[in-house]
């Protein structure tokens, strides 16, 4: 998916410089040159070609607006990086509110000492992320702060796009009854993280599952309208802590079967591995939905046919039992709680 | 996968759970040691499976756990100490100390890392020659022989930046501290299955003969723990009392020759305080003489006045089995994992972060929704 041949796909340009510098922040000559050297001609489009300070469009209809700041260690990880990360990342905030991103903006912090080379592979991952999604970065920002005083590179987006008008999605919706269902395996863009994590490298070939669910999401919601009741992409805190918000939100019972739990082998050995639960690890090119009782099998039909979902799975059920736990009957057919997750999962001791 | 799915089998569980149910014919209490053997039962749901006669209570084997608060204290003084490095496996960082815990002088700027392995310590010191490095070795005898080993590698390595604060704990005195409590009720052990992997079964045949108590070897998937609760209830069915060995696939009764001699290079037995249980006489490992240059206590002449464990936190009683979570006043309420009272509340292995993630709050034990 990122298989990125910087020599042969997108030459890096000639730059002044081997690393970004504090004077590439600095608003001045520096900064201009490396915009102008290359930034722009990657990036190129009628809005952002315009080089204002911001974009000016005309836009009619409801919107969705979403930003999130990207801030991933190591910002090269099996799979991807940090770039197609923070276009997919807010892309997929978009859908997940039933809309189609149009325009996003680009924000970079950059730790000095960062290479060119890698400043060139961040640049290009976040062009052909755009244009798979079929999205324009329309405004930037670069700004530079001194060594030790970030990890490489921190990325904000922000985008905007329309609501497609069958979309209804709100945790109001949602019913007991209703089917929840995930797009594909879990846990796996945490593990991939994991497993380059400094101290805990381990050998695997497990790759992040990072990409856009826009075009997925929204032929979804052109198709089943009403019937889906609510989608969120369960990043940080995983499965069980999106899971929880909604139970605590709706007060309705939220019960998972662990044995529908769509875990891809190599990842559920890496978690048994570090003693982590699968439920509360990271996702990236996932979501999750609540879909009517009625239509949850034709729903997820559709969605196994589609490349992002191939791997889709009806996970539990809302129930008016239990209201405002998430419940999960184990492998052995015994009965726990999920609760949220308590700071960040640490690795285990022994 | 291979190894884990056959010991998670739905047929087998309920095989085991049918024959439990068909020999149990009077109450017996049960005590697992090791804290990954609680979780896995109330992760698991297997509590609510079993019959009502067997009640299970949760052992003092969650190293977290056990780390008196005068130890996290010394961690704490070494961590704010300028040009040092404090490295710790992770779960220790939330676990309170008399005033704050790692994870906030971490926050406060302190060099505080999580390691997986005491190797990648020696690595850090070996790197940064111009920093003190040291490793806090908490646990039971499945870690001293890494810990121990990395003073090993780093005396083999000449350095001079590198040290461990040691505070390993030692499973078969604090079973006899908990037979020989005059309220204890336990009539038969689960021991932990890795603890045995490393020190094998030699040290727990005394223990049977002098409280005539049946304890079963056994380790942590739902077939594991149920098939050595069978054992453990047949011996007690029966009246009889010996040493078996349900984790055979791991646990050989001479354990490992080499990690057993590992650890022997590079302690000394001592006295240990354990929190919630008090000093117990020989339960715990501290650096022995030949290599105390690599003893953090040594090297920074630590003498920090003793500090007290919170009153308000009954983790002692727990972990004889005296009391469960939910009979704490403040279980969920005042202690909860962001601001726990006590380490079992923290811990991924502490029985009351166990209760609290995985059991049913509204019912006294758990219960099935099915």
């Amino acid at each position: 998916m990122n298989a990125v041949n910087i020599s042969l796909q997108c030459p890096m340009p000639k730059f002044d410089f081997d690393v970004i510098t504090m004077g590439h922040g600095s608003g001045g000559l520096l900064t201009h040159r490396l915009l102008q050297s290359g930034v722009f001609d990657l990036l190129s489009n009628d809005l952002l070609n315009q080089q204002h300070d911001g974009a000016s469009f005309h836009l009619n209809g409801n919107l969705a607006f979403s930003t999130d700041s990207y801030v991933v260690s190591p910002v090269f990880f099996p799979g991807g990086n940090i770039g197609d990360l923070a276009v997919n990342g807010t892309v997929n905030d978009l859908a997940m509110c039933g809309a189609k991103a149009k325009y996003l903006s680009l924000g970079f912090i950059i730790e000095e000492g960062l290479t060119m080379a890698e400043f060139w592979k961040v640049l290009v991952s976040i062009k052909e992320a755009a244009a798979k999604a079929d999205v324009k970065i329309v405004t930037g920002d670069t700004k530079v702060v001194e060594r030790g005083k970030g990890d490489k590179i921190f990325i904000n987006t922000s985008g905007i796009g329309y609501i497609h008008p069958k979309a209804a999605i709100h945790h109001g919706n949602i019913r007991s009854g209703d089917k929840i269902i995930v797009s594909g395996n879990i846990a796996t863009h945490g593990m991939a993280i994991m497993s380059v994590r400094q101290g805990l490298e381990f050998e695997t070939d497990i790759e992040t599952d990072s990409t856009n669910l826009n075009h997925t999401v929204l032929a979804l919601i052109e198709e089943f309208g009403n019937d889906i009741k609510f989608m969120r992409d369960p990043t940080r805190g995983g499965v069980a802590s999106v899971l929880n918000e909604i139970a605590e939100l709706t007060q309705l019972g939220y019960h998972l079967d662990q044995n529908a739990l769509p875990v891809d082998d190599r990842v559920d050995a890496a978690c048994e591995m570090l003693g982590l639960d699968p439920l509360y690890v990271a996702n990236e090119g996932l979501f999750m939905a609540v879909v009517s009782k009625a239509s949850a099998d034709h729903f997820l039909a559709t969605l196994k046919k589609d490349i992002n979902g191939t791997n889709a799975c009806i996970i539990g059920e809302v129930s008016d039992q239990y209201p405002g736990k998430v419940t999960m009957r184990s492998r052995i057919g015994g009965t726990r709680i999920v609760s949220y997750l308590t700071g960040e999962q640490l690795p285990r001791i022994c | 996968m291979k190894y884990l799915s056959e010991y998670r089998d739905p047929e087998m569980v309920e095989v085991f759970i049918r024959e439990i149910h068909r020999i149990t014919t009077r109450p017996w209490t049960l005590m697992e040691i090791c804290g990954g053997q609680t979780h896995s039962l109330v992760k698991n749901g297997i509590l609510d499976m079993l019959p009502k006669e067997i009640n299970m209570v949760h052992g003092p084997g969650c190293p977290v756990c056990v780390t008196s608060i005068s130890v996290i204290d010394e961690a704490i003084h070494l961590a704010k100490q300028p040009g040092t490095v404090l490295c710790s496996f992770g779960d220790m960082l939330r676990v309170p100390g008399s005033a704050k815990s790692l994870l906030e002088v971490k926050a406060e700027g302190a060099d505080v890392r999580i390691l997986y392995s005491p190797l990648e310590a020696v690595q850090l010191a070996k790197d940064n020659p111009g920093k003190q490095v040291v490793f806090f070795a908490v646990g039971f005898e499945t870690t001293a022989p890494a810990n121990a080993l990395s003073v090993i590698q780093a005396d083999h390595l000449r350095l001079n930046n590198y040290s461990i604060l040691a505070s390993h704990v030692l499973v078969p005195p604090a079973m006899e501290a908990i037979l020989g409590d005059e309220e204890n009720r336990i009539d038969a052990f689960l021991a932990a299955g890795h603890v045995c992997t490393i020190m094998g079964m030699e040290e727990y045949y005394p223990i049977v003969e002098k409280y005539k108590c049946p304890i079963v070897v056994t380790g942590f998937e739902p077939v594991d723990l149920l098939q050595g609760i069978l054992m453990a209830v047949q011996q007690l069915e029966a009246g009889i009392y010996k040493l078996e060995n349900q984790y055979s696939r791991s646990v050989q009764r001479e354990g490992n020759k080499m990690a057993i001699e590992t650890i022997a290079e590079v302690f000394d037995v001592g006295d240990r305080a354990w929190r919630g249980l008090g000093n117990i006489p020989q339960s715990g490992y501290e650096v022995n003489e030949r290599y105390r240059k690599y003893n953090a206590r040594v090297k920074f002449n630590l003498d920090l006045p003793a500090a007290e464990e919170n009153k308000d936190c009954i983790s002692g009683d727990i972990m004889k089995g005296l009391k469960k979570p939910r009979q704490c006043p403040n279980f969920g309420t005042r202690c909860v994992p962001e601001h726990p009272l006590g380490a079992p509340m923290v811990s991924s292995e502490g029985a009351c972060a166990a209760y609290f993630h995985y059991s049913h709050s509204s019912a006294q034990e758990p219960v099935s929704v099915s």
